[in-house]
Parts: C-alpha cells; structure tokens; sequence
C-alpha cells in the first residue's frame, strides 16, 4: 500500500464548505444488524438515475430472490431485481421518495418468507475476467452508485474504459451528518470493499485507486488500511472533514489536486469516482454472483428510538426500518430518505427505500429547524459557503424576480444543490428550492418548447398536405372537365360527320 | 456677453448637428412595415385556432406587436411561447400573467360515436381514429386549441389539464420573505 | 398532496440574523461604554435618543407598509443602526440631531429602499452624512473629555441635550479637524500636532466622537467579531491597508505636509469604520475579490479626503462612495466557478489529465 497524504497546502487553500454538527453517534458505534423481510416489499422502476425501468414480470408471478423483474430501457438505465422470493401482487403507482409526494412506477412483492435464491454464476477468481465481462457481469446484476446519486455503475465502467482512466477514486468520505453505513460498512467488511475495488480498477484499466475517507472515521481509515496493505496499486488517504467533500468534483480536487472541467465528466481528466457501498457490491456480483438486492442503510434521527445501521433489503418500506430501530419516540417534523442535507422529504412511512437510499432519518422540529425566512442580509454566508463558487444569494434574487436566463448566467447550472448555502443561511431563505424551482422550470420549458416546435411541424405539413390535396383536387377537376370538353367535342364532331355522312 | 454668444453658438451647432445626423438616419435606415409581424408569427403555434380573438396566428401577431393583445393572449401556445415573445419584444411579463395550466383535449370513450369531425378538423394531427372506431388524443402533438370539442355532435371531448407526474413535476417558487 | 414541499437541506445552523445583529453590538458594548464614562450624562442621552428614534422609524414604516412590524424589528438591525450613528456623532450633540439623524438613516436610506437588504448606502453613514453637511457648526462641536472631572449629572445632561450648545470652556477640536486648521493656515506639521500624543488615541482620553475616541476598545470589539467569525478580515485590512500606506508613503516624502499612518489609523472614525460600518454586509461586496477592491478604495479615498478634501474627516463620504460602487463588484468581481476560468469558460480538460498523470 502506498502513502499518500494531502499537502497541507491545499488543505490551507480549501476555503468553501460548512461543518455541520455531525449526529452520527449512536449508530456509528453499533455493528450493522440485519433488518429481516418486511410482510410487502414496493421496488420502485426508477430508483436509478436515467431512465425508469420496464416491468418483465407480471402480477400474480412466482419470482426468487435476485431473478430480474424490470430490464434496464436505453442506455442510462439498470436492472431491476426481486430482493427476496414471493409473488408479485400489483405492477403499477406506489408511494415513492419523491419530493413532489408523487406517486411512481413499482412492482408490489409478497414475500414467501423462504427468501430463496434464483440460480447464482459463482466465479472464484473473478479478477480474471476480462474487463467487458466485469463490465456486462456489473449491469446484470443491476449495481448502481451507492452513495445517493444511484447512477448506473456498469455505465460509468463503459464510459471508464473509453476515455482512458488512470485512477480510480472509492469515496468513503461520507460527509452527510448522521450518515454512518459507508462508515460501519468500511469497518465490517473492508475485505469486499477493496476486493471490490479491484474488480473496478481492472475494469477500468486504470493504475491507481485511491480511497479517500474523512478524517472523522479513523477506525474506517485503520480497517480499510489493513485490507488493502497487500497492494501496492491501492492507497487510503485521509481527507478533512468538511461539508460537501463526498461531492465527486471537489473530492478529485482534494484527494489530485486537479478541478474537472465544468460540463464534462470526472473521466476527461482520467479519473472515475465510485462509493465504497458500490465496490462491495461489484464484489458480492461477480464473487457470488449475487444480484443487488440489499444495502447498509442508516435509520436514525432525534425521533427514532435506537438509531442503527441495518442490512436493508431493497424496496422495504420506511415503517418497517422505524419499527427495528425501536419505533419513534415522537412525532417526527420531517421524513427523509437519504442525508439530512441532500435528502429527499417524503410524506409518510409507505415510501419504500431504493438502491440509491443510504439513510432513513425521522427528524424533531428542533433538529430541522425555524425556517420562518426573513429578508436577505446580504451577509455573503452562502458565497463562503459554496464549493463551486457560486453568488447563492445573487442566483435566488434573479429566480425570485423571474429572471430564470441571468441565472442561468451566473451559475445555476453548477450548482450542485448540495445546501451548503441554505444550511448557513441566518436568514433562513430556502437557497436550494429556488434553484432546483429554477432548474425543473428550465428543463419544463425546454420539453414544452421541443414540444411546441413538433406539434409546429405537425400543422405545417398538415396545411401542406391539404394545399396539395386541395391543387390535386382542382388539377383533377380541370382534367376531368378538359377531356370531358373533349369528348363532347369529339362527339360533336362524330355527329356533324354523321350528319354529313346522312346528308351526303 | 461674448460667453453667452459663444454658449449659444456652440448649442446651436451642436443641435443642428444632430439634427442633420438623426435626419439622414431616418431616411437611410428606414423600415417599410413592421418586421416583427412576422418574427412573432414564426414563434406562435400556427394552429390559427382563434381562441385569442383575433383572425388567425398572423391577426395575433399584429395586435401584439401594436401592444392590443398581450403576449400571453395564445393558450395554445401557453407560457413558453408567450415568453420567448415578450422577451424579443422586451416586455416584461408578470409572474401572475401565467397562471393557467396547459390543457389537452380528452376523448370520453362511452360518447365518442366515431364520427370523425375532430379528426378532421385538427390542425396539428393530434387526434387518431377512423369512421365509425373510437378516437384517441395523442397528447404530446395536442396544442389544446379547443377546436375539436366546439365541433364534437355527443360533446364527448373535453379540455382537462394534464396529470403532474413525478417526471413533469417542477418545485414550486419558495413563498417570498416576510 | 397538499403538504407544502419540504425542500432540503434539512438541517440548519444555528445562527440567524437576530444573532449577528446582537453579537455586533455586544461587540460596540465596550467602546461605547468607555465613551459614557468619558463624556458623561450627555453622551449616554444621546445614544439613547438617537437608537430610540431609529426603532421608531422602522416601527413606523413597517407599520406604514403594511408589514408585520414584531418579527422585523425582532432582528435589531434598526437599533444597530441607531447605535452606530450615536457612535459617530459629537457626544454632547443636542437630541434633535439624534432624532433627524436617525430618522434619515431609517427612512431614507433603508426603508425607501425597500427595507433590510434593499438598501445601497449604509444607512448610518448616510446619516451622519446628511447631518455633517446641514449642520456644520452642531456636528463639529467636540467636547474635551475633561469635562469628566467636572462631573454633570442627569438635569444638566438633559439641558444640554435639549438647549445645545456646548460651554466654549468646554469644547475642543478633534485632532484631524485642529491638523487641517492649522496646516491651512500654513503651520508646518510638528506644531499642529503638538499636544496630541498617540497613547491618548489609544486609551480614548481626547475630544471625539464615541467611536473614535478609544482605538483600543473599537478594535478589540472588531477582533471580536472576526474571532466570532460575524465579519471577515479582509474588509478591516484591506480598509486599515488601503488608508495607512498611502499615508505612510506621504508621510515619509513630505513629513511637514502629510499625517503620520498612526494618526490616521487611530483618528476619526478610521477603526470604527474598519470593523464595524465598511463590513456592513448590505452595503458591501460579498464575494472574496469585490471585498478586497471596496475596502482598499474605501481606504484610499479616505486618505485623500482627509488630505485634500474639505473636511477633516472622510470616512463618511468614502464608505457612501463605495457602497455606490458595490452592485457592480458584485456583478463583476464574482468569484470564479470551479472548474472554470475567470470568464466562465470550462477549464481545459486536456492540461487537467497530464497533471494527474
């Protein structure tokens, strides 16, 4: 295992980001327990970024744990798998973690309760596959990025392998507070992790793989040491602790010291980021040919009786998740799946929790806040703040006047939607809502415009094919008349050489 | 005295300077007709559909460029069109001027009696159906022109707003500060 | 649905702005109070009357505009105001320039612009501004602080306050007023400063305004708030910098004609200015480069105010100056985005991979 450390320097230079207070003890502390079958399990289609997925089973099937019941549609899309065996009682709207409270897309499972495997390829030594097959072995199994954004991971071994990656980055970085499964996950099996990690390295085809863990988890960072003190080609760096250093852009600029490109991707400066949660899990698929069908999930929050990690099956409901952890000791002010700072809000316990889901927390008014907003004060808190950059306050005046383009100007597009901004804000303004109003208000009229242009080209053509209808119409008239003229003259002219004919 | 006469020499040639400059301008770079007649009409959904009033998308056109109609005046069109209007005409739009969602026309299966008179009448191709068979909406081709349901014998068709999806949903505006 | 929407984050810091406000002012707690042992009766009287009028203004417009006049007021920000005004004005000022003043810092520079946050000028600048220019003679009348010897009590503080008119015994002229007299009668320097010695500046023991006269209280109350993280450095230095070079430069060219930088940095309004009117954060840039160019010209032309200017003090009219220039550092001088250069164009993904390599 090679050494390396963040110079100083750039640890001195690095100004942007917050330190919020970080809740993750007790469940830190506590080993990860397994949080069993729920009696109904709802696999939303679209718990991965890209496109939703479509339903290969149909209602009243009998399916096994890890057989597929949703293929993956178009290019950024994953595979759906039945997290346990059981029959599919309904295909269609279901609770989902959306901020809208909008119902989606999911299959409905009774489990049987025997939680039987479908066939499984085991593969002993799966590091001699070749990278395609890692690659094609990864989408089968439906891994996406573990961390919260939940994009496909075989997608980004494919856009890896083109672009020339050199290293590899595992984020353990795990910034969100309360948040602590990459953490127990990196403790309890940093074997899988960095087994994992190399299945992705030589997928790849990159030379170093670096794992990056704040330095707020030393017991991760000694475990995760341990594992990877075989290979040379792995390091594990310790990071500062600071809020959004799990955003993939500034962790390459911490951990390399280089900045991506705004408005390209981690891959044209060689570098492919991936969660620790995620190298497992390419382990578990290839070693064991296990579909991803569970994850390490952190239920916690002021209401929640005994906050905990747990080995949570996929698709199982908040409700159950609350009642292992002990149930709730009050009336939570807000449910949020995923990290209090980037979570999404949802409405009630029947929301099921996706691939993508790395915490259920149940909030009290006091850990959420006052959130009266009051006037701007300029204080400039959020531009401090940002990890991009950006004027927060300067973007939210421009949407709050309706001036959607100057936004656009300023940076609205790099925003990262992080909350850092709204998290300091003395004035309570809600920063993030105006910019992800702004953002779904763009991509609104986007569609609408592209719409509008269609239904466009649709009249036209219409209009066009009646004008030509309509001249076919008349030329056929004007046809018709000519010859029939024609034929009267012939006939005409039949009859006067008849007539001549009688008279001669 | 000599400065007043030099003030009042130097703004007399200043004016009439001017003068000269705006005077050739005006003749130089005059417009015959009003351009933006056309580049409104370019912009606006060419259903011609009459829901704003006035004869056809171009009758629009006009009164919105003389200022007799607002650019938000074509329902079809909704608020991308009505935007992108009032920002090549530099007007400023408030944000209550669009409060109406967009609607589509919907076909109630049990009344349609297949006659084909919306199929026809359609201008832009949104309805699909044949004589004597069940019309259905192609609700992405749908301008909303309302034309359809005015002719519908049974009064089958009804304009209804579409459904929010977790696709379509956009966050709404946070309310403003105190 | 009809919940309203949960937007993230969903955790929040604890400080609002109704903190901010209150840790400023803990912060002008130890000056101003050093101010009233000197100055007595009258100087409190004042501060009082000049934060009162202030509160009521804003309560007034609230309630004029048809705003919740509780929640806003809860915050501080008019007392603050009122309370730098106070600060800067004479200390035995009649209560009428208290009241007008007040009510011009809140009505017009703040509540016609539309409230807390709208405003473009510092409303207690503007203040004193307005009271500096219409009433000359009430707002350069100092009183020397050995008046505290004398002793007043309350009844003469309230005579004072509502006759005016300060006993000639009693007053004095601040240093940087007495410099520019004496320079514009031709004196060299070394004579005009005579009788000012820097440990008075220090320890406030001199005629002046409330935050002018103690340097040391005024500044340790600014590094206060920078160690509470309330402001940043860069106002305060780049402030302190942008008027103390350009005044040790002329200094050592022309010692008989220019200030000493230590004058400058601990007369007037210079540390009052630095830590607590210039880090305004309404009135000031708030991107790191746009804050660097407002505090060096706002030193600059302080500097040059005081030098050549017409009156003796220019921190006033150099912070107005700068607050009018604010909007557009923050258009211009906005910080640059990662992963991209200055003008906003993507960085070269190319250079970024060889240096990984």
């Amino acid at each position: 295992m090679a050494h390396v450390v963040i110079p100083p320097i750039r640890r001195l230079l690095t100004r942007w980001g917050i330190h919020p207070d970080s809740h993750k003890f007790p469940a830190a502390g506590l080993d990860i327990v397994d949080a069993g079958l729920p009696p109904l399990l709802v696999l939303p289609l679209s718990q991965q970024a890209g496109a939703p997925a479509r339903a290969v089973v149909k209602v009243g099937d009998h399916v096994l744990r890890g057989q597929l019941v949703a293929e993956a549609v178009g290019h950024v899309s994953a595979h759906v798998h039945a997290s346990t065996s059981g029959t599919v009682l309904a295909i269609g709207d279901a609770p989902m973690p959306h901020p809208s409270g909008l119902p989606g897309q999911g299959i409905t499972l009774r489990p049987d309760g025997l939680d039987r495997w479908a066939p499984r390829e085991v593969e002993p030594y799966p590091i001699n596959l070749a990278p395609e097959e890692i690659a094609r072995r990864v989408a089968a199994a439906g891994v996406v990025g573990m961390g919260g954004a939940a994009f496909p991971a075989a997608v980004k071994l494919a856009l890896g392998q083109r672009s020339g990656i050199h290293t590899v980055i595992l984020n353990g970085s795990e910034c969100e507070p309360y948040l602590s499964c990459d953490d127990r996950l990196m403790q309890e099996c940093a074997g899988d992790i960095i087994e994992g990690a190399r299945l992705l390295l030589r997928a790849t085809g990159a030379q170093h793989l670096l794992v990056g863990i704040e330095d707020n988890k030393p017991d991760a960072i000694d475990a995760m040491k341990v594992a990877a003190h075989p290979y040379p080609e792995i390091s594990v760096v310790r990071i500062p602790s600071r809020y959004p250093m799990g955003a993939e852009r500034q962790l390459i600029h911490t951990l390399l010291g280089v900045e991506p490109p705004a408005g390209g991707r981690a891959a044209d400066v060689g570098v492919v980021v991936h969660n620790v949660g995620t190298a497992a899990a390419v382990w578990r698929a290839l070693r064991h040919g296990e579909a991803l069908t569970e994850r390490v999930i952190t239920v916690a929050g002021g209401a929640v009786a005994a906050p905990r990690n747990m080995r949570v099956r996929v698709g199982t409901p908040l409700s159950w998740l609350v009642e292992r952890a002990g149930g709730l000791t009050r009336e939570p002010a807000r449910l949020v799946v995923g990290g209090p700072m980037m979570g999404v809000a949802v409405p009630d316990l029947d929301v099921p929790v996706g691939k993508g889901a790395s915490g259920v927390l149940a909030l009290t008014a006091a850990e959420v806040g006052e959130r009266e907003p009051s006037a701007c004060i300029r204080c400039g808190s959020c531009v401090v703040a940002c990890p991009v950059g950006l004027m927060p306050l300067e973007m939210a005046n421009r949407i709050n006047a309706g001036e959607l383009g100057q936004a656009e100007d300023i940076g609205l597009r790099d925003c990262l939607t992080c909350g850092a901004c709204g998290y300091v804000c003395p004035s309570r303004i809600p920063l993030v809502q105006y910019f992800a109003h702004a953002r779904g208000e763009l991509m609104a009229r986007e569609r609408e415009r592209k719409r509008l242009d269609e239904v466009r080209e649709l009249t036209e053509a219409r209009a066009a094919r009646h004008e030509r209808e309509a001249r076919e119409k008349a030329e056929m008239h004007a046809r018709r008349k000519a010859e029939r003229a024609a034929a009267q003259a012939a006939e005409a002219a039949a009859k006067a050489a008849a007539t001549q004919e009688e008279s001669a | 005295m000599e400065q007043m006469i030099t003030a009042v020499m130097s703004l007399a040639a200043i004016g009439s300077g001017l003068g000269v400059v705006l005077g050739v301008a005006a003749r130089r770079f005059a417009v015959e007709g009003d351009s933006r007649v056309e580049e409104i009409v370019a912009m606006l959904p060419a259903a011609n559909c009459g829901q704003c009033g006035f004869p056809g998308c171009e009758g629009a056109a006009q009164a919105i460029v003389e200022g007799e109609a607002s650019p938000t005046c074509c329902p079809p069109g909704g608020k991308v069109v009505a935007l992108a209007i009032a920002g090549h005409l530099g007007i400023t739009l408030g944000d209550d001027d669009m409060e109406e969602a967009p609607k589509i026309a919907v076909i109630e299966d049990a009344i349609c009696i297949g006659c084909t008179k919306c199929y026809r009448l359609c201008p832009s191709d949104a309805i699909v159906g044949a004589m004597k068979q069940l019309h259905g909406v192609f609700a992405e081709a749908c301008t909303g022109c309302n034309q359809c349901a005015e002719k519908c014998p049974t009064g089958a068709i009804t304009m209804q707003e579409l459904p929010a999806t977790a696709g379509t949903w956009v966050m709404p505006k946070p309310p403003m500060a105190a | 649905m009809n919940s309203p929407v949960q937007a993230s984050p969903h955790a929040l810091s604890r400080r609002t702005s109704g903190h901010i406000m209150a840790l400023v002012m803990a912060a002008l707690v130890p000056a101003t109070l050093a101010g009233f042992w000197q100055f007595g009766w009258p100087a409190f009287c004042l501060w009082a009357v000049t934060v009162l009028s202030c509160v009521l203004a804003e309560a007034l417009c609230l309630q004029w505009s048809g705003r919740r006049v509780a929640p806003v007021l809860s915050d501080g920000s008019a007392a603050l105001t009122g309370w730098l005004l106070a600060m800067s004005l004479p200390p035995w000022a009649p209560w009428w320039i208290g009241v007008l003043g007040g009510f011009i810092s809140i009505v017009i520079a703040k509540q016609v612009f539309g409230g807390l946050g709208c405003n473009v000028f510092n409303p207690a600048m503007v203040g004193r501004t307005v009271l500096l220019v219409s009433f000359p003679v009430h707002m350069t009348q100092w009183v020397s602080p050995q008046v505290l010897a004398q002793g007043t009590d309350l009844a003469q503080a309230i005579a004072i306050g509502l006759n005016g008119g300060i006993p000639d015994a009693l007053t004095s002229a601040s240093l940087l007023g007495h410099v520019k007299t004496e320079l514009g009668r031709g004196l060299p320097l070394v004579d005009a400063m005579h009788g000012f010695l820097p440990e008075q500046s220090m320890l406030g023991l001199r005629a002046g305004s409330l935050g002018e006269t103690s340097a040391l209280l005024i500044g340790a109350g600014g590094l206060f708030l920078v160690f509470k993280r309330v402001i940043g450095l860069r106002i305060p230095i780049g402030f302190l910098a942008g008027l103390c070079i350009p005044a040790a430069i002329a200094h050592a060219a022309a010692p008989q004609a220019f200030l000493p930088a230590t004058t400058h940095l601990l007369s007037g309004g210079a540390l009052l200015c630095a830590f607590f009117i210039a880090t305004d954060y309404v009135t000031s840039p708030s991107a790191p480069f746009g804050q660097w160019i407002f505090a060096l010209g706002a030193g600059l032309l302080t500097w040059l105010i005081r030098t050549w200017g017409g009156y003796p003090e220019g921190v006033g009219f150099a912070i107005l100056l700068m607050n009018a220039a604010t909007p557009l550092l923050d258009l211009w001088a906005r910080p640059r985005i990662f992963g991209r250069r200055i003008g906003g164009k993507p960085l070269d993904a190319r250079r970024a991979r060889e240096v990984t390599r």
